[in-house]
């Protein structure tokens, strides 16, 4: 096909929808693709019962743990309550990242598993734009079941805290959205799954073997924290470790007292993240770009 | 239709053996056939090496010993690793207290009444000491083989909050009378030596004894030190947060007063001498102890500072710079997650390729050919794990020391459990990894389910500010994550206060904690051969 001039590939093959290009219009096909790609993973997705049920299990998972956590910690004003009660309401999120990660791992690796990849890009032959297509709709799903289950631990946490000793009177208001940290805690956390989908997702791609992606992935979220908490004793690392990896940075995003002593800012963190989803992304898409399927 | 018409093809080759060896033989050629498992495997083991070497990295610096200069050059490495004495029993110890003693040769005995016991904390600021007692300071009698650091001994002592306890060799502790020490309460201990053998008594009023315990402390010399003793271990108050915790600790001084003090029986001087036994502590502003005794007739005070018992590590510990064995096997989360990658795909893998109907019709006895699964994946782990953990262990403890990190040293049968129990550990973890991937048949869902079931359930448990410290202690008794416990080289000593977390204390013991483990694995092995029978492949 390399014998057809660029401008005829552009202009009339490949770009069937005819409307404004925009600043990019160096590649007005690439823009065309992706809508394409867009509305052909949007079908897989809807058309396979698996993401419907691993989006529910997003919500269950991420709203049962953190309300288990929340009513496991009670508040003694006679020693003082040093918790975090946004962060508390949030701990859900260290379980529904792995669910996260699975949605993410299984658009791209199932369609290697039943050999789905060859007609995929036999179709769109714009591998980038069938990641980016890709990314976009975990991303969007992620966003969708974040929000559903951020809310759904913070309405857990203002139901039981009270419950709990974190009353007015101990120094602890409800939790209310309408408490800027709080706010930014909770935006911060639905990102954050958006990115790790996004993060899974770039592994997948690069990997292709759902098993490896998601122990690489998971690997990669859960064995620093372990490390933080029960090993490494030179400041050096510690610090390192706080601020570069990706659970540990992002996370900080849920942080809303003693702001001070964290490794990296709470921004900072999710830029940390979001730096590892573009790394990952970026790796899958040059391994896609250039390899065989 | 005719019977006889009928004649189902047989095949003229003679039917091979359909032995569990030809199974295990057939399972592993899968195995060592496919180029990814067996990297994984090999990835498993660096892992482990390379995570429990990073954690060897000891930045720690130190100033040189009793230097005077105002700029002491500052030490790092081995020049920095603190020595500890080593008990009858092999562990290190912490072993000084003020000693108000005179020698006793043969059997005899020691009786002293105690009427106070009080305590202050060194706060750091001259001046500000506040008076308090730690709950396992010290004042009693004691018998020791000699004055040296380390050597054995019974005592029976008054404590800060743990009433009247009779003590021996650094790790053993019997229970006497309950209740704290005052002038209208007072305490009348009495040692008593035949041969190797120191019994000890208390009683509330000097006429009705009890006795309290026995201590063989076999090699004791005829000529033994019997006196008086206090001391007291240094404070903590410990800050956990996200990630990391703070401590905040300072040396204290307990003072014991006794009278009617005697000795009786066997050859005993009759004179006193009082000294430290270890290094005395810097208590005071300007670094002086405040150890030391007076004696009016058969009426003494003695106040002393430090410890008699063995070393613990972790925040919290009496001593910093102390590691143990486990922390160089840090690695095998790292490992059990490569495990727990290709022990899902050693079934998984089959059923997306379609093998396993073959493998079905090859050998139709479904729950023997996953039995033969579970042993070939799981002798594979073993193997891998026992090397990369011998390899950890032997390298990390010579690593340690260069760097400045004291190891506490294990008996050699702790240590083989530690490392053989970590490759057990890893056997296990893949065997319930295989069998989650039978029941669930797909790769991702089983890998994170076993992933979060053992991984992300120990972060929960020991990742401070997540869970409370109480239900995480649950977690690590009720969940797959309690197997990590086989890796404890130290028991939790209840005479000595500390923070007693993961990785090197859990609440349950090592085989109890492993067979927990292994009880979730028998657990899935039972329904994934049930659903592997029941259900079409």
């Amino acid at each position: 096909m390399s014998h057809v001039p660029a401008a005829t590939r552009a202009g009339t093959r490949e770009t069937p929808h005819p409307g404004p290009v925009g600043p990019l219009g160096a590649w007005p096909g690439w823009w065309a693709g992706l809508r394409d790609a867009l509305h052909a993973e949007w079908t897989k997705l809807r058309t396979v019962s698996g993401p419907a049920w691993l989006l529910v299990g997003v919500v269950t998972l991420t709203v049962a743990v953190s309300a288990v956590a929340v009513a496991a910690t009670k508040c003694n004003p006679s020693v003082g309550c040093l918790a975090d009660t946004t962060k508390l309401s949030l701990t859900g999120i260290y379980l529904g990242q792995a669910v996260v990660a699975i949605l993410a791992v299984l658009a791209v690796s199932n369609e290697y598993s039943t050999g789905m990849i060859r007609v995929t890009l036999a179709a769109m032959p714009r591998r980038s734009a069938v990641l980016a297509a890709k990314g976009v709709l975990v991303g969007a799903l992620a966003l969708v079941a974040g929000t559903v289950a951020v809310a759904g631990s913070l309405l857990a946490g203002r139901l039981i805290l009270p419950g709990n000793g974190f009353t007015p009177a101990n120094g602890f208001a409800a939790l209310s959205l309408a408490h800027a940290p709080t706010l930014r805690a909770a935006c911060g956390s639905v990102l954050y799954l958006a990115l790790i989908a996004l993060f899974s997702l770039g592994i997948a791609a690069a990997v292709r073997e759902s098993a490896v992606a998601i122990g690489l992935s998971l690997g990669v979220l859960y064995l620093p924290p372990i490390l933080i908490a029960v090993t490494v004793s030179n400041p050096v690392w510690l610090h390192r470790l706080e601020r570069y990896t990706p659970m540990n940075a992002g996370l900080a995003i849920q942080d809303t007292t003693r702001l001070h002593s964290l490794a990296i800012t709470p921004w900072g963190g999710l830029g940390v993240m979001a730096l590892w989803a573009a790394g990952a992304l970026l790796l899958g898409g040059l391994l896609l770009r250039f390899r065989d399927a | 239709m005719t019977a006889a018409t009928v004649t189902p093809y047989r095949s003229t080759h003679p039917a091979g053996p359909d032995r569990f060896a030809q199974l295990l033989r057939a399972e592993w050629d899968k195995f060592r056939t496919v180029r990814g498992w067996v990297i994984g495997m090999v990835v498993a083991g660096l892992l482990m090496l390379a995570l429990g070497l990073l954690a060897v990295q000891n930045s720690s610096q130190c100033g040189p010993a009793n230097s005077n200069s105002p700029n002491p050059p500052t030490l790092s490495g081995a020049a920095c690793l603190p020595t500890f004495p080593i008990g009858p029993g092999g562990q290190a110890v912490t072993d000084s207290f003020y000693f108000v003693r005179q020698p006793l040769t043969g059997n005899g005995s020691i009786t002293a009444r105690v009427t106070s016991f009080t305590g202050v904390e060194a706060q750091g600021v001259p001046g500000s000491n506040t008076p308090g007692l730690q709950q396992w300071s010290k004042a009693g009698i004691i018998i020791k083989a000699s004055t040296k650091q380390g050597s054995a001994y019974a005592a029976m002592t008054v404590t800060g909050s743990h009433g009247v306890r009779m003590q021996y060799d650094f790790t053993q502790d019997i229970a006497g009378l309950s209740g704290s020490v005052s002038a209208a309460h007072p305490r009348w201990l009495r040692l008593t030596r035949s041969g190797d053998t120191i019994t000890g008594y208390d009683s509330a009023d000097g006429t009705h004894w009890t006795q309290v315990g026995t201590a063989d402390l076999a090699g004791l010399p005829s000529t033994a030190q019997a006196g008086l003793f206090a001391t007291s271990p240094q404070y903590g108050v410990l800050t956990t947060s996200f990630g990391g915790g703070t401590g905040n600790f300072g040396p204290t001084l307990a003072t014991g007063v006794f009278d009617h003090v005697s000795v009786s029986g066997g050859k005993h001087s009759g004179s006193w001498t009082g000294g430290t036994i270890g290094s005395p502590a810097g208590f005071g502003p300007n670094g002086q102890s405040g150890e030391g005794f007076q004696q009016a007739d058969r009426r003494f005070t003695v106040t002393g500072s430090g410890d008699i018992a063995p070393v613990v590590t972790g925040p919290g510990s009496a001593e910093g710079g102390t590691g143990a064995i486990q922390d160089h096997l840090i690695g095998t989360f790292a490992g059990l997650i490569a495990v727990i990658v290709v022990a899902t795909m050693f079934i998984t893998a089959e059923y997306r390729r379609g093998l396993i109907r073959t493998t079905l019709a090859a050998s139709p006895r479904r729950g023997r050919m996953l039995a033969a699964k579970a042993v070939v994946i799981g002798l594979v782990t073993f193997v891998i794990g026992l090397v990369a953990a011998a390899i950890a262990v032997l390298v990390g403890d010579h690593l340690s020391h260069d760097q400045g990190l004291y190891i506490l040293p294990v008996s050699g049968l702790t240590a083989v459990r530690v490392v053989v129990g970590t490759a057990a550990l890893l056997a296990v973890g893949a065997v319930l990894a295989l069998a989650v991937g039978t029941i669930l048949r797909r790769s991702a869902a089983s890998v994170t389910a076993v992933i979060v079931g053992v991984v992300f359930l120990y972060i929960l448990a020991v990742v401070p500010g997540v869970l409370p410290s109480g239900a995480g202690g649950w977690l690590l008794r009720l969940t797959p994550a309690a197997g990590f416990a086989i890796q404890q080289s130290s028991p939790a000593y209840s005479q000595v206060a500390s923070a007693y977390l993961p990785p090197d204390y859990y609440p349950l013991a090592p085989w109890a904690g492993f067979a927990v483990l292994c009880g979730y694995a028998a657990l899935a092995m039972g329904l994934a051969v049930f659903l592997l029978r029941r259900r079409d492949a």
